[in-house]
């Protein structure tokens, strides 16, 4: 087993390119994937973030409850329910519909929980000077904490989306032929591994840019607490 | 006396177990400036965040402006834009330029299209001698600036009142002059205001009447010439000597 040997199982451009239709209808499938989950995510965590700073025990407990839950539950085995689990309480929902709910369930707590941590990192003060002049609590939130809230939590909200993104490969057991399922189809009837290679570089390609991003707001925040 | 723009009554507060106010009065005349002095405890710092309400007096009755603030059916909102109010530490807003942070309420909460909101809020720069720093945020500001700004923010709303909660204490000492020049500048145009603070000297020259407060109960009141040179109760003389030694 020399180099030529592993050249042709994982660096195979012919099977590469003969695979690259199906891959690019997957790479497709994945970035409509992410453009759907990731606001869908981002709206449930903020409703989420937004409910946590009612401090009524009523809606404290079950709120924790929820994001608990939905932050435990292994987001396979999510899909896995919402998808083939739910028909059997009459409820039959399309693969695109189980994803949805999935991901709004599962990156929405996520997210949730990222946001309340950046929502309780602004002073109280700043709220309470909003309201001085005559701003309602939700235009308080809006123009003031929230703003605020979402830049101290900027690394996190971008790292999480990142994680998502990937994550978004959990399509393929409800029959959503992402990149990573494509490519493994393409694995299954060439016998080769080139494909999987090849949307592996086409995610670190995609995905490449926002880590860069990434790593420079951390360095900036690392600078700034200096 | 002309008719009273702030009449508080019998305002009482309780955290929990803690009695902090303990059925004070509070009446202020407009173009009135009075003083709140006291020491840390006192419930000083309360009182007057009961005054727009950020805090909830547990009993009592507080009318700003012929509002009656405790009144359910009172929208506290369009109240709250009467009263401006200026905290220790200052509270601007990081993320928005010293000119966003003024014109926000004037947009959001009278509703001013950006240009004139923008020309009303550079005027208020202007009466506290930052017009050039409209476009700088405030992280590139000094502490007085800062102040300074959360002041033009406040009044850019035109207010009836204004409280003022120990605006220079967060301040290194060479900063406390622009802010109190300020302040007096206000009371000059006829501002009413209500000013917790130790500053005794801008309290002798400006202030028309203090309060000495202690235990959430006002000790006594008067003139600054009363409080600071004859007090006629010992917690006050004890508290006036020490402020003075500081």
């Amino acid at each position: 087993m020399g180099w030529e040997d592993f050249a042709a199982a994982f660096l195979n451009l012919a099977i590469m390119r003969e695979a690259s239709p199906i891959l690019v209808q997957g790479l497709v499938q994945t970035i409509l994937l992410s453009l759907l989950v990731v606001p869908l995510g981002l709206i449930g965590g903020t409703a989420l973030a937004l409910l946590s700073t009612v401090r009524h025990p009523l809606v404290r407990w079950p709120l924790m409850a929820w994001v608990d839950v939905f932050r435990a539950l292994p987001p396979l085995v999510l899909l896995v329910f919402l998808y083939a689990g739910l028909p059997f309480a009459g409820l039959e929902l399309p693969a695109w519909g189980a994803v949805a709910i999935g991901f709004f369930l599962n990156t929405g707590a996520y997210y949730g929980e990222i946001l309340r941590a950046g929502i309780e990192s602004v002073p109280r003060e700043q709220m309470e000077a909003a309201r001085s002049t005559g701003l309602t609590g939700g235009q308080a939130m809006a123009y003031v904490v929230l703003p605020q809230a979402v830049r101290n939590v900027l690394p996190d909200l971008i790292s999480n989306t990142l994680e998502v993104v990937k994550l978004t490969s959990i399509a393929s057991v409800v029959a959503l032929p992402e990149l990573l399922y494509q490519a493994r189809q393409a694995q299954s009837v060439t016998y080769n591994a080139s494909p999987i290679v090849a949307a592996a570089a086409v995610y670190s390609v995609l995905l490449w840019p926002v880590v860069r991003l990434l790593s420079r707001l951390e360095n900036r925040q690392l600078a700034a607490r200096r | 006396m002309t008719r009273p723009i702030i009449e508080a009554r019998g305002v009482h507060k309780h955290f929990g177990a803690l009695h902090v106010l303990k059925g004070v009065d509070l009446v202020v005349a407009e173009r009135e400036l009075v003083f709140v002095i006291g020491p840390s405890g006192s419930g000083k710092s309360t009182l007057l965040r009961c005054l727009n309400r950020l805090e909830e007096p547990s009993a009592g009755s507080i009318v700003v402006d012929g509002i009656d603030l405790l009144d359910r059916r009172t929208d506290i909102n369009a109240a709250r834009r009467r009263i401006g109010m200026v905290f220790q530490g200052f509270n601007l807003y990081p993320h928005m330029t010293a000119l966003g942070n003024v014109t926000l309420a004037l947009r959001k909460v009278l509703g001013l299209p950006r240009a004139e909101a923008e020309a009303r809020g550079r005027a208020a720069l202007e009466r506290v001698h930052l017009a050039d720093r409209a476009d700088h945020y405030p992280g590139q500001l000094s502490g007085g600036q800062q102040q300074r700004v959360a002041i033009a923010r406040a009044i850019a709303l035109e207010p009836r009142v204004m409280l003022f909660d120990e605006p220079t204490s967060a301040l290194d000492p060479e900063l406390v002059g622009g802010v109190l020049a300020v302040m007096r500048e206000l009371r000059e145009d006829g501002m009413t205001m209500v000013v917790v603070s130790h500053e005794m000297g801008f309290a002798r020259a400006a202030a028309d009447r203090v309060l000495f407060m202690a235990d959430g109960m006002v000790v006594e009141e008067g003139t600054p010439g009363e409080i600071f040179g004859a007090p006629r109760h010992e917690r006050t003389r004890t508290f006036i000597s020490q402020i003075e030694r500081t």
